[in-house]
């Protein structure tokens, strides 16, 4: 499972060390060992929610895996990530987002926007090869002017990225009221491949998912980048002062997850061959609570990427659970999901609680 | 820098002020607060950017836009807070920014071995992965100093670096001022302990309002000539206050006057004069049990360092935390303070430390904060007059010398001095039997102080019990009649202020009776 | 107060001349819109229209200003607005009397008494449990759709009692019922606000909490009321919205309703961080939301084209207004920073998008 390698796997070298003979006086010798346990203890405090998500996930799939026939087969599991690729996507970029203490309302908007955006181009006859980069293309650029409205006129991202919700959504109406259908080749071929070995299988949308989830991996450990979102999550203020390029940075998160959003709309055009005004209407909301699912803490500075995954993952369960139930009827997704947040929102206040 | 000014619309905050630091060199900076420093030091490291004046380094005009700006050059400052990342590791926050690269990735290992050579050139031995926010706060600021020196700073700004530090980790840190200055660093240095100035600094320049004061050598400068730089009166004054604080002690409303017993353990005085009858009164990972009593009319001083505990007993005799063991009789009923509502009720208020952050309530007027007090005992639904508020407002700012006298003021325009006469004048609205007083003259100007200092005797004299709290000494013998010492958690001893405890005897105790270098 | 009373002038100067605009270009495109007529007794015309038709906005946002004075948000308010709307028809569709005035109040009731529950649950993961606002809501934003869905069983339960109707429809003395019941709770608000301490406290709560409850604030129980008015409040306009159209949406009624209360706060002054609050300001934008969603449909553009306009206004509104807001706050802050721990040590946990460079030492509490 996801064990980041930043601070814990390549440890052993540093953390082995016996205490050094120029140690200032006064400072007690502390045995590395004890120093490596301490550290460790450090780690799993950081990681119990990622834990925690593990655990939620395994309980429903043995729940799942006990209650229906069939529901631990390949082909459930493989379309439990197919089916949820685009959120992946979208619970990535808002990862970022709440990484550094914001939020992002405008998601599901531009998911509806590039989506109609990408049908009526498609309608007109424009060629995939400029269809596909407009519709992630619209999406990068809502997050600059998300990004520029919180930085230069320094509105809360709360409101910034609830105007750019509401502008997506308008631009949505005045392109097409209706929803329109793709016909195109390209957005029917990646819809219809299918990769895989034996029953277990992968969609180009999956594939473009999990890349995109590689690259956000890499982006937030290995590189400055990353580790200067983690720092302004922490303490905007410190990460200023340590001479960080924070406003740089913050732009970049929201133009990340306005582009994430373009992207998870070109998949989500993908699965429905159309583009609809009133499609991704609460997807933000279903995408913080799988961040939040996924074990980031909501003021930002703690938190995977590969945790969001997994809280992709867990709401995509409920539904597959939902709809092998038979019985149970739609709203109970809803109010499931609420359910498991409330359990998650708790187990993280415990942890900050124990933590202080 | 030369001629640097610096406004804010409406405010100069600095004016035309100059000043030099050379490489290898300690300079301290001083003045009250309000006078600039820390204005200074923001114009120097690009969080502010001058409105006037050149700052040249290397004799080239420098403009920082940025912190980011002023470090690239080689300005590097810690600040009192330490504003580092406590969820990141160590190492990173050595590094962060500054991460060795292979191949477009961070290289974690390399990363982890410069931290580890960085913190080594200070002598410091720490896991690299471990995590910040586990070591204390004189380990971060020496975390700090060591990601200032990542960048081979050629200014080092230690901006009131000591505040929270005890006396060992104070000397740890002059052990590497001394090293850093060594190799040729320029350290600006910002204390409000003028012990701390004389023992490490080179040159001193002072401030006052926004302008120059002047810049001298220690040697040149004996203290009291440095006090009336930075305060900018007369010995006069100084001494002036000196004689009436001095009285304090002498208060004829102090009780146990004339024991000359020394070191005695609480509980001897007989219970039923108490107010505040505390017995074995504790909190686990907080502060072990004491006992106390608190008569009235007296003022009790709590003298220790930061992280003794003065605090901690502080909070538990409010109910601003909740103790765990041991019973409080106040007033000869026994009580379990579960919030500080309960202490109110019992007419026990508690002045916190930290004015800002549990004290004030930046956004609402001078009147608001005063009546906060006395409107959240009567709750919410028996809003006190408006003849009441202003007969109120107006006492206290006229008693305590609030500045401005306008009620309507926002509080956290206000200067430190007058801010803590606000919440002071809260408090004393609610007319408490006993006042709890944590660092009440901290951070704020020699006027003030003195002011308070006053008020806090003549309290006492009017039969109200004070605890008092202060990282000053000499100003907790000046005022006390018992003193309360604390070490480790633990109170360990017990004092009635005669004139034979003298500042040594309370250092010594505190110190645990070991003599210290 | 005067140096208070003109920079909330200035504040609220950009938002009303947003609605002077909005107002006048509905008037060159219909002469008559700002006329009022009498017809069979009641009064019609364009204002009363904005006014009926902002009742229910105006409800929840009166409740989300306290909310968001005590550094709050209450996302939850239009899940909590369906719910009370499928409760009372459910109540009423399944009674064996829906005509009875008994059944009305018991609808009513019912519905009010299940918001403020439903309030004070958030209230209570907020105050006692101590989570994060946003995300306390978030929680019933999520379930509660699904909940009235489950009251309603997933039907849209439509109603007849004229009774009922008069709610949202009805008129009292010649004037909308809704606007007097909405007039009636803002005046109530504004008196139990300012009449009585609750107002300070809870600025004073959404300033400092730490320092309020240490200077004896019950900050749980001021929390507690606050949501628990959101709460009810959102239950009242949950009546007006399903009376208005005889039916429960479970899935529809009150969309995104949260947002624009939030929006209509925000133009009004209020900051996100808490604190200061202002009804007035609220009140105004309110207006200028629902204006906005009359005069678009008057321009003869498509309502569905709506949240663009609103984008717009938005964005227009905060250009225009940050800069100056800004530069007076700095000017107001900078010449405290004097000593050492310059800035204000707020908790901040609310992020504060990018307070730089006035105040960089933020220094965290928490932890």
């Amino acid at each position: 499972m996801p064990t980041e390698p930043l601070t814990s796997a390549d440890a052993g070298p540093s953390a082995g060390e016996a205490p050094s003979a120029d140690a200032a006086p006064g400072d007690r010798p502390r045995p590395g060992a004890l120093l490596r346990l301490r550290a460790l203890l450090h780690l799993d405090q950081q990681y119990l929610p990622v834990v925690g998500s593990v655990v939620v996930l395994v309980l429903m799939l043995v729940v799942g895996g006990t209650r229906y026939d069939n529901f631990l087969s390949p082909l459930v599991l493989s379309n439990l990530l197919i089916d949820n690729s685009y959120m992946v996507v979208l619970a990535v970029g808002m990862t970022f987002v709440i990484l550094t203490g914001g939020i992002d309302l405008s998601v599901g908007a531009v998911v509806a926007l590039s989506g109609v955006l990408g049908a009526r181009m498609f309608e007109s006859g424009y060629p995939a090869a400029v269809c596909l980069p407009v519709m992630v293309l619209v999406g990068a650029l809502l997050g600059v002017l998300a990004g520029v409205m919180v930085l230069v006129v320094e509105v809360e991202p709360f409101i910034a990225t609830l105007a750019v919700m509401f502008l997506a959504r308008g631009l949505c109406y005045v392109i097409a009221p209706e929803s329109v259908p793709i016909r195109a080749d390209a957005i029917t071929t990646l819809g219809t491949s299918r990769f895989g070995a034996g029953e277990w299988v992968i969609t180009p949308s999956g594939i473009i998912a999990l890349v995109i989830l590689g690259s956000a991996f890499f982006l937030l450990h290995y590189t400055r980048f990353g580790r200067t979102v983690y720092a302004i999550g922490e303490d905007e203020g410190s990460a200023r002062l340590m001479g960080l390029p924070v406003t740089v940075t913050k732009l970049g998160v929201y133009v990340l997850s306005g582009t994430c959003a373009g992207v998870a709309g070109l998949l989500f055009a993908i699965s429905t061959r159309a583009g609809y005004s009133r499609n991704g209407i609460g997807m933000e909301t279903t995408a913080i609570a799988a961040v939040v699912i996924g074990g980031t803490i909501l003021t930002g500075g703690s938190g995977y990427v590969l945790g969001s995954l997994l809280g992709v993952l867990a709401l995509g369960l409920i539904q597959t659970m939902i709809t092998f139930e038979g019985t149970l009827s739609s709203w109970w997704t809803s109010i499931f999901i609420g359910t498991l947040l409330f359990l998650f929102v708790v187990l993280q206040r415990v942890i900050v609680l124990r933590r202080t | 820098m030369t001629d640097v000014s610096l406004e804010f619309p409406g405010v100069k905050a600095l004016d035309g002020v100059d000043f030099r630091l050379f490489p290898g060199e300690v300079h301290a900076l001083l003045g009250e607060n309000g006078a600039g420093k820390s204005t200074l030091i923001k114009a120097l490291t690009g969080v502010y950017r001058p409105s006037g004046g050149h700052i040249l380094l290397d004799d080239v005009e420098q403009r920082f836009a940025t912190p980011a700006a002023a470090q690239a050059a080689g300005i590097s400052t810690v600040y009192q807070e330490v504003n580092l990342c406590p969820n990141l590791s160590v190492a990173e926050n050595v590094m962060l920014g500054h991460e060795p690269r292979r191949a477009g990735a961070i290289d974690w290992r390399a990363t982890r071995r410069q931290a580890r050579e960085q913190l080594k050139r200070l002598n410091l031995d720490l896991d690299p992965v471990s995590g910040l926010g586990t070591h204390s706060i004189a380990v971060q600021q020496l975390v700090a100093i060591a990601r200032a020196m990542v960048i081979d700073a050629k200014v080092l700004i230690l901006d009131e670096p000591t505040s929270s530090l005890d006396a060992d980790e104070v000397e740890r840190l002059f052990a590497v001022m001394r090293s850093l200055r060594e190799q040729g660093v320029a350290i600006l240095f910002v204390s409000h302990f003028l012990d701390q100035v004389y023992a490490i600094s080179d040159r001193m320049t002072v401030l006052r309002n926004g302008r120059l004061v002047g810049e001298y050598l220690p040697a040149e400068l004996p203290r009291v000539k440095l006090v009336s730089a930075m305060i900018g009166a007369s010995i006069e004054v100084l001494e002036r206050l000196e004689a009436e604080t001095g009285s304090g002690a002498a208060d004829p409303g102090a009780a146990g006057s004339g024991a000359v017993t020394g070191d005695e353990a609480s509980g001897a005085t007989a219970p039923e004069e108490a107010f505040l009858r505390a017995r074995g009164l504790g909190r686990k990972k907080s502060v072990h049990p004491v006992d106390l009593d608190i008569r009235a009319g007296e003022v009790i001083g709590f003298a220790g360092l930061l992280g003794s505990g003065r605090t901690e007993v502080a909070r538990l005799l409010y109910g601003a935390d909740r103790a765990d063991s041991g019973t409080l009789v106040v007033g000869g009923t026994p009580v379990t303070l579960r919030n500080p509502r309960r202490a109110l009720r019992h007419r026990i208020a508690f002045s916190s430390e930290s004015r800002r952050v549990e004290g004030l309530v930046g956004d609402l007027t001078v009147r608001e904060n005063i009546v906060l007090g006395v409107q959240a005992r009567r709750g919410w639904v028996r809003r006190l007059s408006r003849r009441r508020v202003d007969e109120l407002v107006a006492r206290y700012v006229a008693e305590l010398d609030i500045r401005p006298a306008d009620p309507d003021a926002l509080v956290r325009n206000l200067s430190g001095g007058n801010q803590q006469k606000v919440l002071l004048a809260r408090w004393l609205a609610m007319e408490p039997r006993l006042l709890i007083l944590d660092e009440p003259t901290r951070g704020i100007d020699v006027g003030a102080k003195a002011e308070i200092q006053r008020l806090v005797a003549t309290l006492a004299g009017d039969g109200m019990s004070v605890v008092f709290i202060s990282a000053e000494l000499e100003e907790v013998l000046r005022l006390s009649d018992r003193i309360v010492v604390m070490r480790d958690r633990t109170k360990v001893a017990e004092l009635t202020n005669t004139d034979d405890v003298r500042l040594d005897t309370v250092v010594g105790l505190i110190a645990g009776g070991e003599t210290r270098p | 107060m005067n140096a208070v009373s003109a920079l909330l002038r200035q504040r609220l100067f950009w938002p009303f001349a947003a609605l002077v605009a909005l107002l006048v270009a509905d008037v060159r495109r219909t002469p008559t819109f700002l006329t009022i007529r009498v017809q069979d007794g009641h009064l019609f015309g364009g204002p009363v229209d904005i006014l009926r038709n902002g009742a229910p906005l105006l409800l929840v946002a009166l409740g989300m200003t306290l909310v968001i004075a005590t550094r709050g948000i209450d996302l939850s308010v239009g899940a909590v607005l369906a719910i009370s709307g499928a409760i009372a028809c459910t109540v009423i569709s399944t009674s064996a009397h829906p005509g009875q005035p008994g059944t009305l109040l018991l609808a009513v009731a019912l519905a009010c008494g299940a918001s403020v529950v439903l309030g004070l649950v958030n209230g209570f993961l907020v105050a006692v449990a101590g989570i994060q606002p946003i995300i306390a809501t978030l929680i019933l934003m999520t379930a509660g759709r699904g909940v009235a869905m489950l009251i309603t069983e997933g039907q849209i339960t439509t109603i007849t009692s004229p009774a009922y109707r008069t709610i949202g429809a009805g008129f009292w003395l010649g004037v909308p019922a809704a606007v007097i019941i909405a007039g009636l709770i803002l005046a109530a608000v504004a008196v139990g606000t300012r009449r009585t301490a609750l107002g300070m406290l809870v600025e004073s709560v959404g300033v400092n909490p730490e320092a309020s409850r240490l200077a004896g604030v019950r900050s749980v129980s001021i929390l507690l009321a606050v949501y628990a008015a959101s709460g009810l409040f959102a239950g009242i306009a949950g009546l007006m919205v399903s009376s208005n159209v005889m039916a429960a949406d479970a899935n529809n009624a009150g969309l995104f309703i949260e947002l624009d209360a939030i929006l209509a706060v925000v133009l009004g002054g209020t900051l996100l961080t808490g604190g200061r609050f202002s009804l007035r300001g609220t009140l105004l934008g309110v207006l200028v939301i629902q204006t906005l969603s009359i005069s678009v449909t008057i321009q003869g553009i498509s309502g569905a084209v709506t949240p663009l306009f609103k984008a717009i206004v938005v964005i227009a509104v905060f250009l225009l207004q940050s800069p100056a807001a800004r530069e007076r706050l700095r000017v107001r802050r900078r010449p405290a920073g004097g000593s050492a721990s310059g800035g204000s040590a707020s908790g901040g946990d609310t992020s504060d998008g990018g307070s730089a460079p006035a105040v960089p030492l933020n220094a965290k509490v928490a932890n």
